[in-house]
């Protein structure tokens, strides 16, 4: 089963304003070379697109994962949504 | 925004360990106030899926009969699966299908809710859709927190942090450092909806029986595991890896999980089931090392962000439930005593010393590091017991005499008995 259409069925109410996830140094993801946070998301959030990572936060489940993951850099700015806003589990 | 200036109690969080302390202080007729960033409490919560009850009845004596329970679990099964085989070592009891039962599978979106109700209707004002952004100290003390509402800064005398695994608030405060990549792992889960009847039949199961799996063998050598648990229509089905060995081994998370949902001794159990939800959630992974200051002026640490769970024996979020009374319970009686300092809170920490809880995790302190230390126990035990027993039970004419020679001869090439030997005695070592 496809990762799309897993996530297809989670809700999500998306903060279109205020994205929670951001890559503080993106000069930082040039001199990364595993990039762990392109493999280990689950929701797979994070690509590598040419010279910059592209953060589509709109799928996050809100793990961490990729924060700790990123220790090395500490480049990943971790927040959590806004109240209200997010990944909104129906059964958890 | 508050319909008071100042509480006695501000809990962040309406997890299991946020609302037994909620609870716990309502009771006791403080003035609680109980901020949710969800939509409501449990909409961002996900755990494998299974409730041990003990921790929970203590509060709410025969909660089941009020609580969204799925399935009272009467089997333990752990499951050790090696290519096309698995051998099973299981319990299966009737006694935990009678009160006061054993646990429960469980859906925390619908679980922590109920649990939340019963700290509302027992006297807190529990508020939604709120984020608390930081802890507003003053002269190192803690005095109340900031929300992400206009005008949110909210007073109170005593705030409990039971805001889970990433608790950002007690790392921005300095309580500790970002958790390490050995000190967590990733818990990913599907919930996979099948007829109820085909559900029963499957597992064997009558009415609100339901089991509870281990499955060894599938994560690769890395530490963690695979789970399956039965709720009423649905089967839950995930596995949790250690952060820093999916880092190591390059894994991507849903790849691993469709690898394990078509292994063929897992695939039957899921046949004809269609995913409804797909979740992740960080679990702590080391238990007692990793355990930050939990007392400080004006401050109690509960559940998850007190990195309090039990790789060992899987518990983690009854483990909260009980943090958090006790956290509620040392508020009240700070109350009484008119100090809140963490002089005046330590009851917390000395109640918490004396509970099975931290006996728990005090005795497997070593275990995280035993499992990372041997990632044969992951991977090659499985496989060395299916390997072993098929020969033995198959019979194809060899005595059984020469067969047995032959099969240990076989299990040595890939192990010595003296290392097995060794791998058993420290695993003893790390547990008794």
């Amino acid at each position: 089963m496809k990762l799309e259409d897993k996530l297809f069925q989670d809700r999500y109410i998306v903060d279109e304003e205020h994205p929670h996830l951001k890559i503080k140094d993106p000069e930082a993801c040039l001199k990364c070379e595993v990039k762990q946070c392109t493999q280990i998301c689950p929701s797979e959030v994070y690509t590598w697109e040419e010279d910059h990572i592209n953060v589509a936060y709109g799928d996050c489940l809100e793990c961490g994962t990729c924060r700790v993951a990123c220790a090395e850099f500490n480049n990943i700015e971790w927040r959590y949504p806004r109240g209200g806003f997010g990944v909104m589990f129906k059964f958890g | 925004m508050a319909a008071i200036e100042k509480y006695d109690l501000i809990v962040v969080g309406a997890g299991p360990a946020g609302s037994a302390a909620a609870l716990v202080a309502a009771r006791a007729g403080l003035r609680v106030i109980m901020f949710e960033r969800g939509e409501y409490p449990g909409s961002k919560n996900m755990f494998g899926g299974v409730l041990f009850g003990h921790d929970i009845n203590e509060l709410i004596p025969n909660f089941w009969e009020s609580a969204p329970v799925e399935r009272a679990l009467i089997e333990e099964r752990y499951f050790l699966v090696s290519g096309s085989s698995a051998t099973t070592i299981a319990l299966r009891t009737k006694d935990f299908a009678e009160p006061p039962y054993n646990g429960f599978s469980v859906l925390r979106a619908r679980f922590d809710k109920w649990f939340a109700e019963q700290a509302v209707a027992a006297g807190a004002l529990l508020v939604c859709e709120t984020l608390v952004e930081s802890l507003i100290m003053d002269h190192g003390k803690c005095v109340g927190v900031k929300t992400g509402r206009a005008d949110g800064s909210v007073y109170a005398d005593c705030v409990i942090v039971a805001e889970g695994v990433n608790s950002l608030l007690t790392r921005d405060a300095g309580i500790h450092q970002e958790w390490k990549k050995n000190e967590v792992g990733v818990g990913v889960k599907e919930l996979i909806k099948m007829p109820k009847d085909v559900l029963e039949n499957r597992f064997n199961l009558k009415g609100q029986e339901g089991i509870s799996m281990r499955i060894l063998g599938l994560t690769k050598g890395m530490t963690g595991g695979v789970f399956l648990y039965t709720n009423k229509e649905t089967v839950s089905l995930g596995f949790v890896a250690m952060i820093e060995d999916l880092a190591a081994r390059g894994f991507k998370p849903n790849e691993l999980m469709e690898e394990i949902k078509s292994n063929p001794m897992v695939a039957p159990f899921i046949e004809g089931g269609s995913t409804v939800e797909y979740t992740a959630h960080m679990v702590p992974e080391q238990g007692y090392k990793s355990v930050p200051p939990l007392v400080h002026d004006g401050l109690l640490i509960a559940g998850d962000a007190a990195m309090i769970s039990n790789l060992l024996t899987g518990e983690g979020a009854n483990l909260a439930v009980t943090t958090g009374r006790l956290a509620g319970e040392a508020v009240v009686a700070a109350k009484a005593a008119a100090d809140f300092s963490a002089q005046g809170l330590r009851s917390y920490q000395d109640a918490l010393d004396a509970s099975y809880v931290m006996k728990d995790l005090k005795q497997f302190k070593g275990f995280a590091g035993y499992l990372h230390g041997n990632p044969d126990l992951m991977e090659l035990y499985p496989q060395l017991a299916n390997d072993f027993l098929k020969g033995l039970l198959t019979a194809d004419g060899t005595p059984r005499g020469a067969k047995a020679k032959a099969l240990l001869a076989e299990v040595k090439k890939t192990k010595s008995l003296f290392g097995i030997a060794k791998d058993l005695w420290r695993g003893w070592r790390v547990i008794k």
